[in-house]
């Protein structure tokens, strides 16, 4: 196994790496930013480098300064998380033409699945369903306007670097197409360096699933059941829960062999997920393939009892995975919940210092944070501070339990979404397990702004 | 004269007017970026804009100054 890993990010997933890379007796380096000079994750690694200045693009973002922490350090390794360089298959070319290994696929994988146009047209071959639209680029609004005539509205219109949901849009007439159209290619332009726009068809009251998968480098591919996640709000997951409480049985073993054909037809190495819409009807498509650890992956590991961090380190060590399909056995019910220092009803992030942290304790309850008493959530980084997971034989059980948790939780000092979360995980429609994703829009929101009045 | 100021700590990601040119009341004037997250900032009266003291990719605090409208 190796001895030395750097771990390419901040916050409670910097953490989260630290924490198995020591129980398997693998020295870690950190690298910050002069704003992270307090963090935690910067005290609990093994060494810790400070590689530049708060905004991402000085320190995070810095190839260079990442790489040249890890020859200082002797480091064999290094894990991206989630976000920042995680999906930039430029970084991953760097590690391994510096003869160091990345902590997941292989870069051309990772430029492969980083366009989703492309990513499109590679599902499509290896046989897995995908929402009707364009697999070419489309060069202006007059060719849109043709294409989603044909597609016939509503329609999504996307940007193929997109992520995060920026450069995404949902028209419903051609007017609408037409003034969207510019302005989200702008914003994928200066967001991702791409300005490419596809169109796909509007799957109406669609459910967010996506199945985990761990391929090692000798062709095994393991699918490591699915993940519901269908609270959004702007575009990005606030909840998420294993297993979906949507889908039959039947369809859960067709998504789960459609990403075992996707990551083998790709050659997929290290953990991975492919995301999915499911209809009404229990149809799937593709949506994107994810070439990282997943923020919500502690619920898979919850139902499964599997540290997915450490399948990453073993497979990018050069392991066989260890069990096969059959073996990962799937007991109980897990829900995360994304604890973000936002208003918990405009969804505007709201930096400061945290004056108090008091952590609900309790059997089943798990947090994955980034922040202690007196930390400074600065505006430099994603809002994120910490997940907070219930675990309990059944979903009702877990329902309760995180309620109960959420009820607990004392952030001061800064906004939080908790209202927003004890809201959703005690709403009646959640407690059905009708998570679309539009629940924030059509459940949360009316009735915030109700009582409000 | 009206100052608009920052609602929030963040990066001026865009400005949207130029000096001498006139706005209205409620025009989004800069967009700040704060936590991945753009936050428009609107002019709260309508008129000249007589300076615009901010770049894009300035570090701003809350409160601090972003464009003087006459």
């Amino acid at each position: 196994m190796f001895k030395k890993v750097l771990i390419a990010n901040r916050g409670e997933i910097a953490r989260r790496i630290i924490r198995t890379c020591h129980k398997l007796g693998i020295q870690t380096v950190a690298v910050y930013s002069e704003a992270d000079a307090n963090s935690l994750h910067v005290k609990e690694a093994t060494e810790s480098y400070c590689i530049g200045k708060p905004p991402v693009s000085h320190s995070y973002l810095n190839i260079d300064a990442i790489l040249d922490v890890a020859k200082q350090s002797d480091a064999e390794a290094i894990h991206p998380g989630y976000g920042l360089l995680s999906e930039n298959a430029r970084f991953a070319r760097r590690i391994e033409e510096a003869g160091l290994i990345f902590i997941g696929p292989t870069a051309n994988v990772i430029q492969a699945m980083g366009s989703k146009i492309e990513a499109r047209k590679t599902m499509e071959q290896a046989g897995v369903p995908i929402v009707q639209g364009v697999n070419e680029p489309i060069a202006d609004a007059d060719e849109a306007a043709t294409i989603a005539q044909e597609i016939g509205y509503p329609v999504m219109l996307k940007a193929s670097a997109g992520g995060g949901g920026i450069g995404m849009q949902l028209v419903n007439n051609e007017e609408e197409l037409r003034k969207a159209f510019e302005g989200n290619q702008k914003r994928a332009q200066s967001f991702f360096g791409d300005g490419t726009m596809f169109i796909e068809k509007f799957i109406a009251q669609p459910h967010h699933v996506e199945v985990q998968v761990l391929a090692d480098k000798h062709g095994n591919v393991i699918p490591v059941f699915e993940r519901e996640c269908s609270i959004q709000r702007r575009n990005q997951k606030v909840v998420e829960e294993a297993p979906s409480p949507f889908i039959t049985e039947e369809t859960r073993q067709k998504m789960l062999d459609a990403a075992v054909n996707a990551a083998k037809h790709i050659g997929y190495t290290n953990a991975g997920t492919i995301e999915f819409l499911v209809d009404c009807d229990q149809n799937f498509y593709f949506l994107e393939m994810n070439t990282r650890l997943q923020v919500e992956h502690p619920v898979t590991e919850e139902i499964t009892g599997m540290d997915l961090v450490e399948q990453q380190l073993r497979v990018a060590y050069g392991e066989i995975l260890a069990f096969s399909r059959e073996d990962i056995v799937r007991k109980g019910h897990a829900i995360e919940v994304r604890i973000y220092a936002e208003n918990p009803v405009s969804f505007f992030p709201s930096p400061g210092k945290i004056t108090k942290l008091e952590l609900p304790q309790g059997e089943g309850i798990r947090h994955e944070v980034a922040v202690q008493n007196g930390s400074d959530v600065t505006p430099f980084y994603d809002p994120m501070i910490g997940k907070l997971i219930a675990f309990a034989p059944t979903r009702r059980q877990a329902c309760i339990k995180l309620a109960d948790a959420l009820r607990n939780y004392v952030v001061e000092g800064i906004d939080t979404n908790i209202p927003m979360l004890l809201e959703t995980v005690t709403h009646p429609q959640f407690l059905l397990g009708i998570t679309t994703t539009k629940f924030v829009e059509e459940y949360y929101l009316p009735s915030v702004t109700t009582a409000g009045k | 004269m009206t100052i608009v100021k920052a609602s929030m700590a963040g990066t001026v990601w865009k400005i949207l007017v130029n000096e001498g040119e006139e706005v209205a009341a409620g025009q989004d004037v800069v967009i700040l970026e704060s936590m991945k997250m753009e936050i428009p900032i609107a002019a709260e009266e309508g008129g000249t804009v007589k300076r615009v003291i901010v770049a894009e990719g300035d570090f701003i605090n809350v409160d601090d100054n972003l464009v003087e409208i006459e």
